[in-house]
């Protein structure tokens, strides 16, 4: 089912594809969207929408099994509290992405802003995995509490720009970060520590990085010859003496 | 027993937006392409308030400053034209054109004045013996219309600029002011959601002195410390409005004490110390310098701002980027928004696209004598 979306407010464009989910549709093209809120949020169907053009903030909120494929530029916190399906932006998005994410994947192929992966959780099967194609804002992984952030820094608008920015991993508490190439250790926050690679690592990150680069096409032996680190908390609660001190 | 819903789903959701642009050789734009940018971010606002800056809009008044003035009632009316005409040479005065629309209700009064100083006793005084500028004339007489004539206040005070805002969305504002039949080559656009302040016509942004002009999407947390500052230095604030002391700080900093735009920038977004203790020597004691003498200016709290004079568009986050701002390219124009798709709704391919980052200004200015 194709839709053409342009001009069309992003209420009445949201029934349209709710309501084409409700009547089993399970594949949907939205053409010329621009600044629609919360395209795909609640969808609970395994429908696979497509995107031409930009699509507005909140994409895939609370997305419970649909795929969303944007064959542009995201906005800001796609895949807010997402627990399963999939996004795939093939440019560049914007911050927040992830937060509270609790299932399902995230594949960027490009740049992504501040604060990615915010809050994201695991719970015994379900198990958020985010990667990033190209650099990174500051706090990535900001308050992480559980599942999989990943950072190339290959597929950049902006070769200039650092890979990361500042306070990675503020707050993380659980979860697991790896980047492609090693981290700008002055720019770790201090609740994360740098470690290598185990092998189960390495047989994760090598299925996490072949289907990020069947998305897009990429070459896996490409992504993978580089050496990845591993990026993790030091405590599973950073703050726990904040308010209280505990006796050791 | 029928489940009850767990959530009001019928949310509004709002949160300010802003966009802008410049065409750095000074093509001049019809109001109608700042109009569609800001029109596809409506959802950002709730509708207490919308505004416009727009600069190269006065071409035939270049050499007057172009007054902007609100009236509430007609006794403020009364009064500040009198104070206008004791202080000014008056080229023309005229009701700045609007369109009743079912939109708006109860607008002020607005007027528009060219003016230039008059050679007063009191002007003389000023510049002979107090070493004043016309910059500073005006500034001392929009901050006396805007303290001491209840009811009056000046929207804005460049040359060859103006703001146009008021309680409505933008587009609804735009309509009003029948903002489609002015050109410009800078353009800046605000639709409000007012959080901690009223909603009210001179609440709504841009927030002006002289040609600067400011919109903004935020809170600015620090108001009272740099409130108090500005005061120090002959600035009152009187907008019932966090916004105002950013224009006004800017005006302080560039105009004033002389700082460059990217200087001035980093006075209200400064590194955190414990980045300045990374840099070296030279970038260390430059930005230990701003930090201790500007500290007051600081702006706390979250914030991406547009700011325009007639010689540039300059965008600034907040130090940690609490506040989305997207900037793009195309030939000589430069955009800036707080959605990447309000730039795309008016230039659908820009040649770049980029986020800035957080206390990292984005500074274009227009090029040779525009």
């Amino acid at each position: 089912m194709k839709i053409n979306a342009q001009g069309i407010y992003y209420r009445d464009l949201n029934s349209t594809i709710r309501e084409a989910v409700l009547a089993g549709t399970d594949q949907i093209e939205l053409n010329n969207v621009n600044g629609q809120y919360f395209i795909g949020d609640g969808i609970n169907k395994p429908v696979t929408i497509t995107i031409n053009g930009v699509p507005g903030n909140d994409l895939a909120a609370f997305m419970n099994g649909a795929t969303i494929i944007v064959n542009e530029n995201g906005q800001d916190n796609i895949g807010n509290t997402m627990n399963a399906g999939k996004v795939i932006v093939h440019g560049h998005a914007g911050d927040v992405l992830g937060y509270g994410m609790r299932g399902g994947k995230i594949h960027i192929r490009k740049d992504v802003g501040y604060r990615v992966g915010i809050h994201m959780k695991s719970y015994q099967e379900n198990k958020p995995v985010l990667i990033a194609g190209g650099k990174a804002g500051d706090f990535f992984g900001e308050y992480m509490a559980g599942g999989v952030l990943i950072l190339l820094g290959m597929f950049t608008d902006d070769p200039a720009k650092d890979k990361h920015g500042y306070l990675f991993g503020t707050g993380m508490h659980g979860g697991v970060i790896y980047v492609r190439g090693g981290v700008d250790e002055s720019r770790l926050a201090k609740e994360v520590g740098v470690f290598e690679l185990d092998d189960d690592d390495r047989a994760a990150l090598e299925g996490y990085v072949a289907e990020f680069c069947q998305d897009f096409k990429l070459d896996v032996q490409e992504v993978l010859k580089e050496r990845f680190v591993k990026v993790l908390p030091r405590s599973k609660r950073p703050y726990g003496n904040m308010y209280c001190p505990m006796p050791k | 027993m029928k489940p009850q819903p767990t959530h009001i789903f019928q949310k509004d959701i709002s949160n300010c937006g802003l966009t802008g642009f410049i065409s750095k050789k000074g093509t001049r734009v019809e109001g109608s392409v700042i109009i569609k940018s800001i029109s596809l971010m409506h959802d950002r606002g709730n509708g207490l308030g919308g505004g416009f800056g727009a600069y190269g809009i006065y071409p035939e008044f270049k050499d007057f400053y172009a007054f902007h003035l609100m009236y509430e009632n007609a006794m403020a009316q009364q009064l500040a034209e009198e104070y206008l005409d004791a202080n000014f040479h008056i080229e023309l005065q005229e009701d700045i054109p609007t369109r009743r629309t079912k939109a708006i209700a109860n607008p002020p009064v607005f007027k528009r004045y060219f003016a230039t100083p008059l050679e007063t006793d009191e002007y003389r005084e000023a510049v002979e013996y107090q070493g004043m500028t016309d910059s500073d004339i005006i500034v001392r007489h929009v901050m006396a219309i805007n303290h001491e004539i209840e009811g009056a206040f000046v929207v804005s005070s460049g040359k060859n600029m103006g703001a146009f805002k008021g309680v409505g969305f933008p587009e609804e504002i735009a309509e009003f002011f029948r903002l489609e039949e002015y050109s410009g080559h800078i353009w800046t656009a605000h639709n409000r959601f007012p959080t901690n302040t009223p909603g009210w016509w001179g609440g709504a942004h841009p927030f002006t002195l002289l040609d600067w002009s400011i919109v903004h999407n935020g809170e600015i947390s620090s108001y009272g410390i740099n409130k108090r500052y500005l005061e120090m230095y002959g600035y009152l604030c009187t907008m019932l409005t966090d916004t105002e002391v950013v224009a006004y700080t800017l005006d302080l900093l560039i105009r004033k004490h002389g700082l460059s735009p990217a200087l001035a920038c980093t006075a209200l977004a400064p590194p955190f110390w414990s980045l300045i203790d990374q840099l070296p020597q030279n970038e260390r004691d430059l930005y230990t310098a701003i930090r201790q003498i500007y500290g007051s200016a600081l702006l706390n709290g979250p914030f991406a701002i547009l700011f325009a004079s007639n010689k540039g568009l300059i965008g600034l986050n907040d130090r940690v980027k609490l506040r989305p701002l997207v900037c793009a390219e195309k030939d000589d124009f430069v955009y800036m928004a707080s959605e990447e798709s309000a730039i795309r709704e008016i230039c659908p391919a820009p040649a770049r696209i980029w986020t800035p980052r957080g206390g990292e200004p984005v500074i274009a200015m227009v090029e040779g004598n525009v």
